[in-house]
This record gives C-alpha cells, sequence and structure tokens, in this order.
C-alpha cells in the first residue's frame, strides 16, 4: 500500500474528501457573514442560531405540513430571510452607525434566546431528519465509501458559493451594493434605496445560513446546539479569509475544512484548534486575512 | 464566544468584556441559591444546556424533586430544599459552584454530577469540605477506584457496568475485534479502558482507537477509520449528543451495512428517543432502569411523564433514587452529620424503583442489578416510548467491581 508520511493514501483522499464536505459548510456559512460585514458592518452573531433555526424549520416542515426535503431547500431560505427581514428592521437599523461591538452584543443576545427557546420546546438531543430518498446510500470510490447524499452537499454550495459570488462581484445590483457600502450618501443622492439594499443584503446573507441548515439537516442531528458548535469556526475563517472579503470566506472555508481533515488523520486530538491557530498566524501576520485588503 | 473575530483592538476589549460577563454569570448563578442553613438542603449539579442536557439535565432536578415530594417534603422536622445549577460540562465551573453550595448557601449533599471530569472534581471537594456527594449521571469507575473517598458514592451505573453489559454481549456474540471512537476526557478513557479490559478478558483483540473532542459534530473522519480498521466491532466510548451524530453517522457511510457491529456503549433512552426508532434499531445497550420492566418502574414512569412529557433515563430515575435513599439515610441516623448519614446509606439496603436488591459497599459503590436491552424495530413498538426488549439480566456481583477488584483503598 502507498503510504504518505506513514498514513495510507487511500486514507489520506478520503480525509481531503471528508474536509471538503466539511468546508462546504463553513463556506456558505463565512460566505453569508463576509456579505452582512460587508455591506452592514454588523458582525452576525446569530449566524449559527439561523442556521440552526434553517435545520428546524426543515424538521418542523416535514412534521407539520409534509414539506418534502426539496422544497424546504427553497422555502426555508425564504422563511429564515424573513425573520432576518424582522430582525434588520426591528433590531439592527437602531444602532447602524455605531461601534460594531453593539452589533455583535446584539446578534449574540438573540442568539442565546432563539437557542434557549428551542431548548426549551424540543431539548438537546435534537430531532432525526432523514435523507431525501433520491439521495441515500453509497458509492464506494476505491479509497472511501462516499455517501451520495455528501456528494451532493458539495455540488451545491459550490452552486450556491459561486452564484452569490456572481451577483455581488459581476451583476448591476451586486455593482449598488458595494457602492452602498462605500458611500451610502452618494448612492442615495443617485436615488438608489440605500435601507432597502441593506435589509435584503442581510436578508441575502441569513438565508445562505438557512439554507446550509436543510443542507445539514440530514447529516447531523437537528439539535439546538447544532449553530453554537459551528459559529466560533466559521468565525475564525472569515478572519483568516479577510472580513468582508466574499472570495476569501469561499476559499478559506474550503482549505481550512480540507485542512482540519488532515489534521484528523495526523494528529487527532489538534482537529479541534488547528483553524484556531491558523488564524492567530494568520493575524500576526497578515493582520488584514489572506484575502483582505489592508488599510 | 471568546474568540477573536475582529481586528486586535476591538477584539481585546471585546474579550475582556466577555471574559468579565462570564464570571459574573457563574458565579450569580450560585449565588441566587442563597438562603438561610436551616433545613437539609440538596444540591442537583449537571449539564443543563449542553450535549448532556436531555441525558439528565432538568429532568433530572425534577426526579430529585419526586423524590423529595414522595419522601413528605420533610426530615426530621426539618423542611427539604432542593437547588440546582449548570455546570456547563466545566470542572472549574462545576467546582467553584459546588464550593459556594457548601460554604456559603448550606448545601449538604450534592447529586447527579454528570460528566466525570466534573465528578471527579466534585469528588475531591466533597472529601475535602467532608460533604456527601451522590454521583449518578457521570460514568467513570475511577469515582470508587482510586478516586475514592469515604463520603463519596456512585449511584446508577459507571464504566464496568457498561463494559460487562454492551461489550461482554458483544464479544459473546463474536465481536471480537474492537475499534474505539472515544470522548477525549476522562470519562471517554475509563470507558475504553474498562471495555478493552474485558474485550480482552473474553479473548478479544483492540485494534485501535481515536479520540474526539467533546460536543464533536461531525464524526464522519474519525468513522472513516474506523472502517479503515476492518474491525468487527466500532465501540462508541462517547454519550449524549456525541453518541446521537456518531450512530447516525455511522449509518450514512455504510459501517453497519458493511458488517461491523456498532456498539453505543453509554446510551439511555433519551438518545435513542433522539435518534428514533429507525436509526437506532438493533443497537445493544446497558442500562439500570426502563420505564417498562414492571409495574412498580411503569408507575414511576408514568408519573415522571405527566410532570416532563417524556420517561425517564437510568438517570433520572438513579437521581430520584439517590436523593430518596439519601433522605432515608438522613432519617435513620437522626442527623444531617456527614459521618453519620455515610455510615446509614452503606448499611441500609436499597429497594425503590430503581435500585432493587441494591446494597452499597464501602467505597460507595452502589450495587444493583444492571439489563442489557435491544432497541425494538419500529414495527415492534406497539406504545409511544416503546423502544427496548429485554435481552437479559446482569446480576449487580457481575456488572460491578467487587471491593478489592475496584483498586479503592477504603475497607
Amino acid at each position: 500500500m502507498t503510504t504518505i508520511f506513514g498514513v495510507p493514501a487511500a486514507a489520506l483522499y478520503g480525509q481531503i474528501l471528508i474536509g471538503l464536505i466539511n468546508g462546504s459548510f463553513y463556506a456558505l456559512l463565512s460566505l453569508g457573514l463576509a456579505v452582512i460585514f460587508g455591506l452592514l458592518n454588523v458582525i452576525n452573531f446569530a449566524h449559527g442560531a439561523l442556521y440552526m433555526l434553517g435545520a428546524f424549520t426543515a424538521w418542523l416542515g416535514l412534521q407539520y405540513f409534509g414539506l418534502n426535503y426539496w422544497a424546504a431547500l427553497v422555502v426555508v431560505p425564504i422563511v429564515v430571510g424573513l425573520f432576518g427581514i424582522v430582525i434588520e428592521r426591528l433590531a439592527l437599523r437602531r444602532i447602524s452607525g455605531l461601534d460594531p461591538l453593539y452589533g455583535l452584543l446584539l446578534t449574540f443576545g438573540l442568539t442565546l434566546v432563539i437557542e434557549g427557546l428551542f431548548r426549551y420546546w424540543y431539548g438537546s438531543s435534537g430531532q432525526p431528519y432523514a435523507p431525501p430518498p433520491q439521495l441515500t446510500g453509497g458509492v464506494n470510490l476505491g479509497f472511501m465509501f462516499l455517501p451520495i447524499y455528501r456528494g451532493w452537499v458539495v455540488i451545491a454550495s459550490v452552486i450556491v458559493c459561486f452564484a452569490t459570488w456572481y451577483v455581488i462581484e459581476r451583476t448591476r445590483l451586486g455593482a449598488y451594493l458595494r457602492a452602498a457600502t462605500e458611500n451610502p450618501a452618494l448612492v442615495k443622492a443617485f436615488g438608489i434605496n440605500v435601507p432597502l439594499l441593506i435589509t435584503l443584503t442581510y436578508a441575502g446573507g441569513v438565508a445562505l445560513a438557512g439554507f446550509a441548515g436543510v443542507l445539514a439537516a440530514p447529516i447531523y442531528q437537528v439539535s439546538p446546539l447544532m449553530g453554537s458548535n459551528l459559529i466560533i469556526v466559521v468565525f475564525a475563517v472569515v478572519v483568516v479569509g479577510g472580513m468582508g472579503s466574499i472570495l476569501g470566506a469561499i476559499v478559506t472555508g474550503y482549505l481550512l475544512g480540507v485542512l482540519e481533515g488532515l489534521t484528523k488523520v495526523f494528529y487527532p486530538p489538534a482537529s479541534a484548534i488547528v483553524i484556531f491557530v491558523v488564524m492567530a498566524v494568520v493575524l500576526l501576520v497578515r493582520p488584514a486575512g489572506l484575502f483582505g485588503r489592508g488599510d | 464566544m471568546r474568540k477573536d473575530t475582529r481586528n486586535p483592538a476591538v477584539s481585546a476589549r471585546l474579550t475582556a468584556w466577555l471574559a468579565r460577563t462570564t464570571a459574573v454569570a457563574a458565579l450569580a448563578l450560585g449565588a441566587s441559591q442563597a438562603l438561610a442553613a436551616d433545613g437539609v438542603k440538596i444540591g442537583v449539579l449537571n449539564d443543563q444546556s449542553g450535549v448532556y442536557a436531555d441525558y439528565g439535565g432538568k429532568w433530572s432536578v425534577e426526579a430529585a424533586r419526586m423524590a423529595v415530594e414522595d419522601f413528605g417534603g420533610s426530615v426530621l422536622g426539618q423542611k427539604i430544599e432542593i437547588v440546582s445549577a449548570d455546570h456547563q460540562n466545566k470542572p472549574d465551573i462545576g467546582s467553584n459552584i459546588a464550593r459556594q453550595w457548601y460554604d456559603v448557601d448550606g448545601v449538604d449533599m450534592i447529586t447527579e454530577l454528570t460528566t466525570s471530569s466534573v465528578a471527579l472534581a466534585v469528588h475531591e471537594l466533597s472529601k475535602e469540605k467532608k460533604k456527601i456527594d451522590i454521583v449518578v449521571g457521570a460514568a467513570t469507575s475511577r469515582l470508587t477506584g482510586d478516586a475514592c473517598q469515604p463520603y463519596g458514592f456512585h449511584w446508577a451505573f459507571d464504566t464496568r457496568a457498561l463494559a460487562v453489559g454492551t461489550g461482554g454481549a458483544l464479544t459473546k456474540a463474536g465481536g471480537n475485534t474492537w475499534f474505539f471512537l472515544t470522548a477525549d476526557y476522562a470519562f471517554g478513557y475509563q470507558l475504553e479502558e474498562d471495555t478493552t479490559k474485558l474485550v480482552k478478558e473474553e479473548g478479544g483483540k483492540v485494534l485501535g482507537s481515536v479520540r474526539h473532542p467533546l460536543n464533536n459534530n461531525d464524526f464522519s473522519s474519525f468513522l472513516l477509520q474506523a472502517q479503515a480498521s476492518q474491525a468487527k466491532v466500532v465501540g462508541l466510548a462517547n454519550a449524549g449528543l456525541d453518541t446521537t451524530n456518531s450512530v447516525k453517522q455511522a449509518s450514512e457511510f455504510g459501517i453497519t451495512a458493511g458488517g461491523q457491529k456498532l456498539a453505543g456503549l453509554l446510551m439511555t433512552l433519551a438518545e435513542v428517543h433522539g435518534l428514533g426508532l429507525k436509526a437506532s434499531q438493533g443497537l445493544v445497550l446497558t442500562e439500570g432502569y426502563y420505564w417498562d420492566l414492571d409495574d412498580k418502574s411503569r408507575e414511576f414512569g408514568e408519573r415522571f411523564f405527566k410532570r416532563t412529557q417524556r420517561m425517564p433515563s437510568m438517570i433520572h430515575a438513579g437521581t430520584y433514587s439517590a436523593v430518596l435513599s439519601y433522605l432515608k439515610a438522613v432519617k435513620a441516623a437522626g442527623s444531617k452529620d456527614t459521618e453519620k448519614v455515610a455510615a446509614k446509606l452503606k448499611e441500609l439496603p436499597v429497594d425503590d424503583v430503581f435500585g432493587r436488591g441494591g446494597k452499597v459497599l464501602a467505597n460507595g459503590r452502589m450495587v444493583h442489578d444492571m439489563y442489557l436491552f435491544e432497541v425494538k424495530k419500529p414495527e415492534d413498538s406497539k406504545k409511544p416510548w416503546d423502544y427496548y426488549k429485554l435481552l437479559a439480566t446482569i446480576p449487580g456481583d457481575k456488572a460491578f467491581f467487587s471491593l478489592a477488584e475496584s483498586g479503592c483503598p477504603i475497607k
């Protein structure tokens, strides 16, 4: 058997693939965070809770309205996005222009409320959500058994990440958004409804979290804790990628997913901290992040 | 939430602020309980918001309240009071709360203590403060082994009993090669160690193990390693939500379909309920209580259900039994004095909804029968919470270490 640094090559390929799958979630979530930070200057700590809300909405939809997985992929992001609009209009708007710390604390509080409510209603051991029948089973790739659903996660996440990047960087709407971040007063003077743009951006970023939640539901137990497990890692990804950098968030998400996967082969106990070590090093060497524009 | 998320200056301020808030919140948890030193005060300390919040959690607090009500609400003419707190699975927070309870709030006994690392810390503290603790939710057999102490008790089960039950059953059924997925802290180590010992006694072999952090979400990397080991049995030396996620993902990666057996070494009714029968059917597990065993257990189960909308596991029934036994011992001793109550606890037989013909050894181990169950197929489940089929009853003497085997110096 071929080995690389004493690890069988087959195991290594397997872990790289697993890393890509986990990276898909990191990328989707950190992308939403980056979009929101870039345009609203809000550190959206509620992102993990909204991801959890996405998974729970999918589960509730199935349980009470017979909403199947494919419908949930479309409906849930809209529901979570609408919830985001409520948050933005009722709360975030009132603190715009203040130090980002206020936004962070506000969304942190929201997280505690949302997670607490779901823990109260559904307990911490969570609810099971079966994968759609079309995506059950798996294929043997020779070096590993790949569940079909996990393959789908990578594809879906790449498509959605690319589409989001395209909208922001390559379309007229995206151009307005970017201009509004640079100079809201000027953009307003051109007759563009900046407050509406901001609301929609927040809704869009949050909808991405909801989408990731639906993707995650069949893999992980749908539990009130699922978001808090992930949010810290995702924040690290955003910092490494460069706060507010769209492309940085996507690429770093996948990269760190793979790095974490590799650590699980070579030295599993370090797998929980490797991302933060990278974050610390990046902050020391390139404080603006790998893809960030330095001030 | 104590992580750098922005530019260094803001982060530093934020970190300091969060650290202060957390410290204040942790203290407030304990401080809010302060009351007069009169009466008998029992503290239920466990995880009420994390991975083990359904495993024990606020449901254990409810079980403790039931025991107090069933006892009549007072002992030796003094009112009995239950206080509770969330230790967040952190030994430092757990010890701080316990210290506050013992020193300031006049708590007489601490129980439940899910999470072995916290239980070991509080066990040591109770010895120093000369107070009684009765561990229910934590598993490590060290509590009555090398870490035993004269005022510490271990009630519901331990890693040895789980090894004998689930480990023994699977090894005897031909599962003679094992690979472990182990939670990376005191509990996981001990469960792996005790199970390894048993597997070897039965002539089996352990091919390897991998350690994962507590509160892990994704087990795919670890499961791939388990799969590559080609061991006949994949032993899950973890608990709570970690076990639920491992079982779910093991079936996704075709581990069970590929012929490997999954051994959920510590699974309770709460995890089976969370997974659903479809995902958990056929799993073999060991518990010290099941609500549908006989009339006595059903009566308790149904009463518990009325209050909580869920059936109790061995952790909840065990907490009920621990509190009830403590109160009986206080009554028999005629005082709250730690030495006298501890002696009575070791002297009185345990016979309630949880422990049938139970006895307490000198090291604090409550020895009682354990049960080996198989999770039913969905079509065999006739009513809500009808989850287990009884495979075997493991006599207490077989399930637990004897005093000599335990390694505890107390004679």
